[in-house]
This record gives structure tokens, sequence and C-alpha cells, in this order.
């Protein structure tokens, strides 16, 4: 997919939380010996996923420059909504002064419900509706106790203010969004927790729809994986992300800045684009990115970002490094109490 | 808990704003209706977003609605454009916490009322994050 | 202006009458003080409270206690000055009289914190703060106070073990006083080895929940020949925040009641005989002292860990025990202070009196200072 007015990400912001569950805890609690990850995110006791949205959105109004009455869109993707309904973008909205010329809604997309966002700012930034545009992924995701997914399910967003090419750090050269009806996933309503096809959301999941995605858009764009320098994709865990590259002809070294999933866990909404933004944090102008999310349900989006030059003076404030080094350990108990999940 | 008083204190709250007498250039945080000076004549203010911690409690007995949050940190903080606020510090163990900690503003969960209640969010602060 | 005279004094032992209801409490300390005066007309009621529409959801306490008192009709209100409730009503009553409006008042306060559990008597004493900016923090009335507890400390050098002193002289005093909650001594071991409740500040720093009423008869001095006079009787506010306040650690409201009251009553602190001040903290009871003009700024703490505020020292201080001992019901407290400070004059505390009491000053306060009002009388 390409826009008629050329778009790119005018700037970023980020966040993790401060707490952190390590694998080996949980194997302590429940007798058990994974490690898809070596330790995951968790949340203070006051914040969620609106929390994390601002944060993120107001470091990317920062950074910037932008007037914020000049935003006029902003979405937020999330499966942990604060409000089941009522939109967490009006929330932000506010805080960041875009209100009350602007337009907001949530997206649910399991995993890929950022990009999602992106995609939508894309399109109103690219068709001329809007000048700026802020797409944000964001989760706190919620992990049932004794399951797999436990270890991984965590807390944490990016946010990307969308504009004119001219003015962006990264420009957009094409999108791609490859969607199947493929139930590995989901969550009903009055359900805290979601269920999961175990492994099921690997290869008919997770791996069909990014090679899916990637390879469409490479052929789309001529585009083979050495064209790269970086690349980012959804990290559920360490292993599937490297599994993923080495399919589609990527190194470690490519993705290696992005991989945070070993140390900050499955941020959900949350993962490619804080993956996108620690990308970013490290990249130089001229720099090409291949971008593939991807969420359950299923689909994904992929995205070929190329770094420029304004880039060097719009990365201000804490990267997303310094959030993942900023931390302090919670035992299991006092984890169910920052989850909320402690009947009291 | 009530929603319009909520939502009344939304800007304030979410974006520090707060006002300046023109008459006399003193700053209010809250807006105040009329100047210490007489004059009824403001412009808005934007608090600046750090400061110190001049002076700290941590609350151990909280009042209804903040129960779930205990042991916090409530501080008077100096900001860095001369103007005081009291806020809770947050990310940072009560034992930590020091006269004079450079701290930033942070959007949090204030309080909620209930399962099925409006959530209430608003400033907070926390140790400066580099 | 008439001068205005206590004709007389009645409270009631402050505790926690579980199967006593408000009305019974203030009916008590109100025909106390009625037979204490030995006197029956009644032109004016005041009623002092501050929680009674949180703790019994209870408004409209003026007609109510004037029923109670068996006087439905007379004129009668509720005043409500946060935890300076009874030092207001008090001035109520006192301007009442003086301008010739009325010749006896009966100004009565009741509090009664036990019928609600601690966590809502906490959100009800917050009250007194801006509820949007201030409350909305979470913080308590004693958490405020904790802050400026650190901050004196930070300032002046004065040890939590010094401020903690305020404690274990107030209860020095409450020994053998009937009516007081808590007739016992406090060591400073106790008091510093006790829970932090707002770190710095310890829960045995702190007053108590409790319940009480008390009640003052009020005439003009020229029909009322018991002989204490009030000399002076002020109020000041000052901004609610501490965050409003160019120096947290000076309670304007304090400054101002007192010099205006000095001014009035042409008395200076050393003339004062006998002190009741606010010390539902320490840290309340220090600043107090220093700024009704018994201590110099930073040096009150160490002044009363040295013993000045004792029985035997320069400014005998809280002489029944004060906020933390004899007890501390909110709308009542202000009262208490002032019955007190009539019984010290009259030469009838007992194994508590002051020798030669002549002047008294009472101080009731309101949250970190927000109102203060201070009431001076004098034996004539």
């Amino acid at each position: 997919m390409k826009t008629l007015i050329r778009v790119g990400i005018v700037s970023y912001g980020a966040y993790v939380p401060m707490y952190r569950l390590k694998a080996a805890e949980v194997n302590r609690m429940w007798n058990t010996s994974g490690e898809p990850v070596e330790e995951k995110a968790v949340v203070a006791l006051d914040e969620d996923t609106i929390t994390i949205a601002v944060e993120c959105a107001r470091q990317a109004v920062k950074r910037s420059g932008v007037n914020p009455a000049q935003i006029g869109a902003v979405y937020v993707g999330t499966e942990s909504k604060p409000y089941a309904v009522k939109p967490s973008g009006t929330i932000v909205a506010e805080v960041i002064g875009a209100t009350p010329s602007v337009s907001t809604a949530d997206y649910e997309f399991a995993c890929k419900a950022g990009t999602e966002a992106m995609q939508t700012c894309i399109s109103l930034v690219g068709s001329g509706m809007q000048k700026y545009a802020m797409g944000i992924g964001a989760d706190t995701a919620q992990g049932k106790p004794a399951d797999a997914l436990e270890y991984t399910a965590a807390c944490g967003g990016a946010a990307f203010l969308i504009g004119p090419a001219e003015e962006s750090i990264a420009e957009l050269e094409a999108s791609y969004s490859f969607v199947t009806d493929t139930p590995d996933f989901w969550r009903r309503p009055k359900e805290m927790y979601p269920r999961h096809g175990n492994r099921f959301t690997g290869e008919p999941a997770y791996f069909k729809h990014i090679t899916g995605a990637g390879k469409a858009l490479l052929a789309e764009t001529g585009y083979k994986s050495t064209d790269f320098k970086w690349a980012v994709f959804h990290q559920p865990n360490a292993k599937f992300p490297i599994n993923v590259a080495k399919m589609l002809g990527f190194s470690m070294d490519q993705i290696n800045p992005g991989l945070i999933s070993p140390v900050v866990g499955n941020t959900y909404a949350g993962s490619s684009p804080l993956g996108l933004a620690a990308t970013l944090d490290v990249a130089d102008p001229g720099d090409r990115i291949f971008m593939v999310s991807y969420g359950s349900g299923s689909g994904s989006d992929a995205f070929v970002w190329k770094v420029r030059e304004p880039i060097k003076n719009r990365r201000g404030g804490p990267k997303v490094k310094s959030y993942v080094d900023r931390k302090r350990y919670v035992d299991y108990a006092t984890y169910l109490r920052h989850r909320g999940q402690i009947i009291a | 808990m009530s929603v319009p008083r909520y939502w009344r204190e939304e800007k304030s709250r979410y974006r520090l704003m707060g006002e300046e007498c023109i008459k006399c250039s003193a700053k209010y945080y809250p807006k105040t209706p009329v100047c210490d000076c007489g004059s009824t004549e403001f412009k808005p203010y934007k608090l600046a977003e750090t400061g110190r911690v001049q002076s700290w409690t941590v609350i151990r007995n909280a009042p209804l609605g903040y129960e779930r949050f205990t042991p916090y940190v409530v501080a008077l903080i100096e900001l860095d454009d001369g103007v005081h606020i009291l806020s809770q510090v947050v990310d940072v163990e009560p034992e930590a916490v020091k006269t004079g900690i450079k701290v930033e503003y942070a959007f949090r969960k204030v309080t909620e009322d209930g399962q099925a209640g409006l959530l209430q969010y608003g400033y907070k602060f926390r140790p400066v994050v580099e | 202006m008439r001068k205005v005279a206590v004709a007389g004094i009645g409270f009631t032992k402050v505790g926690e009458p579980w199967e006593r209801n408000i009305k019974e409490l203030f009916a008590e300390a109100a025909l106390g003080a009625l037979k204490d005066a030995a006197h029956t007309e009644i032109d004016q009621l005041y009623v002092a409270n501050m929680m009674g529409a949180h703790l019994q959801g209870q408004i409209g306490m003026g007609a109510m206690m004037a029923e109670a008192i068996g006087r439905p009709g007379l004129p009668a209100v509720r005043i409500e000055a946060g935890q300076a409730s009874g030092g207001v009503a008090f001035n109520e009553g006192v301007k009442s009289v003086a301008s010739g409006l009325s010749d006896w008042v009966l100004v009565g306060g009741v509090e009664k914190m036990s019928d609600l559990l601690p966590e809502s008597v906490t959100t009800a004493l917050v009250g007194v703060e801006d509820q949007e900016y201030t409350a909305y923090t979470g913080v308590t009335k004693t958490g405020l106070s904790a802050i400026l507890h650190r901050l004196y400390s930070h300032e002046y050098g004065a040890t939590p073990e010094e401020i903690g002193w305020f404690a274990a002289r107030s209860h020095d005093n409450a020994v053998g006083v009937a009516h007081a909650q808590y007739a016992f001594k406090l060591s400073i071991e106790r008091v510093m080895t006790s829970p932090m409740e707002a770190d710095p500040i310890r829960m045995m720093e702190c007053a108590a929940v409790a319940d009480g009423a008390a009640a003052i008869l009020l005439g003009p001095a020229e029909k009322e020949t018991t002989g204490i006079e009030v000399a002076a009787s002020t109020v000041a506010t000052d901004h609610l925040s501490l965050a409003s306040r160019k120096h947290p650690l000076i309670l304007e409201a304090v400054k101002k009641a007192a010099a205006k009251a000095y001014e009035i009553a042409k008395v200076k602190p050393k003339d004062i005989d006998v002190l009741e001040v606010t010390d539902d903290t320490t840290i309340d009871g220090v600043l107090s002292l220093e700024d009704l003009g018994f201590a110099e700024k930073g040096r009150g703490a160490k002044m009363v860990a040295q013993g000045a505020t004792a029985r035997t020292g320069e400014i005998p201080t809280n002489n029944f025990g004060g906020l933390k001992a004899r007890g501390n019901p909110i709308g009542a407290t202000g009262l208490y202070q002032i019955a007190e400070t009539v019984i010290q004059l009259r030469g009838k505390a007992g194994a508590n009196q002051i020798p030669d009491a002549k002047i008294g000053l009472a101080q009731s306060m309101a949250g970190v200072g927000s109102t203060c009002s201070v009431s001076i009388l004098r034996r004539v």
C-alpha cells in the first residue's frame, strides 16, 4: 500500500513500567521450569493502559515540537482497555492538548492493534485529511496464573506521530496488511483471561501471517532482506522473532536493537511498536527498517521505514533502554497485587 | 464520586494548568477566583513539570478510595518555576525518598469508584528518568 | 462593646460512650454549664461541630440541640470551622454578648467520632482541605502535619524525639483528670517506639478518635459576678494549602489571631499563666507554641523537651492533658480548652492547679492552620 501524500514518523515516544517479574519467580511459584523470556514488565499499582498511552504520547509530542492542537487524530490500540466502553483515546487527546478538533477511537486486534492504529493514522495523513495523527500501541496484558503465557504477558507501549514525510524522522515507503480468520487466541467479554491454541499459535498463526505480510511487502517493494539495516518483528517471547527473522532472511544483527522481549516480555499491542522505538533510538539517517507486527485472530501489518536526517535531533529524553534499565523486581504475591488479581 | 467535579478539573490536573494574575504576576495552582492582590484578571499559566522534593510523608492509613495504594508518599514539591505543589511521589520506595531529589510529572490513576464506577486520573510525580 | 464574662462551664468525660448519641452528650454538657452557672435563661445557642454530616449524616444541629436541651424556638445555629469549630463558636458567642444583641449565650460543642470506621473518620478530617487538589493526593490531616514535622527537623535540627516530647508532657498532666480520655503518663520511649502513623509522625504522637461535648455559658460582665472575663476572642484564617504558603513552618493564622488577641487584651505572652494549645499531633503543638509567641521559631521542640511547658516550667501548657491525653472530640475540643482554662482561673484545678493562675490563653486550630481562634480569659 502506498499513500497519495508521502508520510512518515515525525516523532515517537515509548514507555515501560519499572517493576519486573522473573521467569524464575514464576517457576518458584508453580514448581515449573520454563523460560520463554528472562523477565517481564509489570505496572505499578496506579498504572494502566491509559497511563502508559499518555506517557508515550506526551514524549512523542514533546520531541516533535508540534503544536498539539494540530494533531488531528489519536488512535489507541490495546486489548486491555481500562473501560470496555469509553475510549482511552479521549483521555490521551485531552492530556496532550489535541482536543477538541481531533478524531479518536480505540482499536482491538490483539497484539497488532497498535500497528492498526498506525495504519489508520498513515491513511489520514496520506489522504490529506489530517496533517498530524498519532497511533499508539499499549497494553497491560492479562496473564492467567499457571498458564504458559503468564511468563510473558507484560506491560508497555509506544506512540508514533505520523505527519508529512518532509518533516519526518522516518519516511513510510510502503505498508501491507495480511489478515485471515485464524482463531489462535481470544477472550470472551466476561472472561478475565484469554484462551490460546498453544502450539496452534505458532505455524498457522504467528509464522504464517508474519511471513505472509513480510513476503508480500518485499515483493511489492522489490526489496531483499539485505536492503535493510534493521528489522523489527512482533515479539511474544525470545525465540519466535529470531525464528521468523531467519525465515525471512534477516540476521541477528538486524533484529538485535529492537529485540527487547527477553527483558520486557510481550507487551502485546506495544510489542512491535516498542521494538520499532528501540530501533529508532539507535538508527542513523539513511537506514531502512523492516517492521512486521502480528495480532492473534489473525493478522500482520508490515512497514518499510526509511530513516531521515531529522532523527538526530528528535530523540531527547529517556530512550527505551532507560526504561528497560529502570527496574525493581517483585515477588509473585506483589505481582498479583499489582495486577489486581488478589480478591480483597 | 461526582462526574462533574472530576470533569471540571481535567485540564488543570492533566496539563498542570494554573493561572497567573495579570496585575501582580502571582501564580496560582489551582486557579482561584480572586488574586490576593484583589484582581480578578488572570491568564493561563502552565506549571513547570520538574522540581525537587521539599518535604514528604508516607501515608499508611489512607482515606477512603486510596487504601489500595498504601504505603504511598505525599510530598511538598518546589517546581523549577518556583511554584509549590502537593503531590504523590511514585516509582520509588518510601525509604529511598530524600529531601531535594529531582522529580517530574507523571500521569497516573488516582482512584477508582469500585468495579463499575469512574476511573480518576491525574498528576503525580516520580523521580526523573534520564 | 460591653465586657463578656464566663458564667458557667460543663463537659462530658471524653471517651467512647457507645450507648449515648450526640443529643445526649450535648445536653449533658449544656445542662452542666447552666447548673454550674446556677442560671436558666438562654437567648442564643451556638453549636460547634465539624463532622456531624459525615459521622452521623446529621446537619441542622442548631435547631436539633435547641430541642435537645428543652428549648425549641431558641435562636440557634451550628458553627463549623473545621477543627477550630469550638473556638470559633466561642468567638461568635462573645460577639453576640459584646454587641448587646444577646445577654445569655450558650456555646456548646459536640463530636461523636466513634460512630464510623477509622478510614471514614480520616476522610472526614481531611474535609477541611481543598478536596480537589489536597485531599485529591490521598494525604491525611496527620500526613500534612508530618510534612511539616520533617521540614521542621530539616530546617531547625530538632530531633523527632524532641518533637515527640510534646505528647509525653501532655500525658503527664492528664494523670488524675476525671474527664480525660487517657488519664495516664506516656513515656517518651513508648511514644518513640510506637508504629509510624504517617512518617515521620508516630501513632502515640497523635490524638485518638474521641467522643465528647463541652459547653460554656456567656453573659454580660456587668450582670455576671463569677469574675472570669473574656479579655479577647479572635479568629484568623490562612491559605488552605501548604503549597500556597510562603513559609510553611509559620502558621500565619495563629500569629494573626494571637497578635490581635494580645493587643485587645493588652497582654504579652509572658503575662499568660496557663496555656491550652492544639496538639492533635506533636508538631502542631510545637508550631502553635512558637507562633503564639512562647518560643522562637525552631526552638519550640527543644523547649518542650527540656520542660518549659511542664507544670513547673515557664509556660504551663495543656494542663489537663491537651488534645492528646484529655482527648480531641473535634468540634467540642476548643470549648474543653476554654472550660479547663476557667477551672484554672477559678483556682479549682486541684492537683492540676497552676498556682495563682490569673490569665489564660486557649488556641483552637483547623487543619494545618487554615483557621485559628485565640481566646484570652482573665480573672478579675
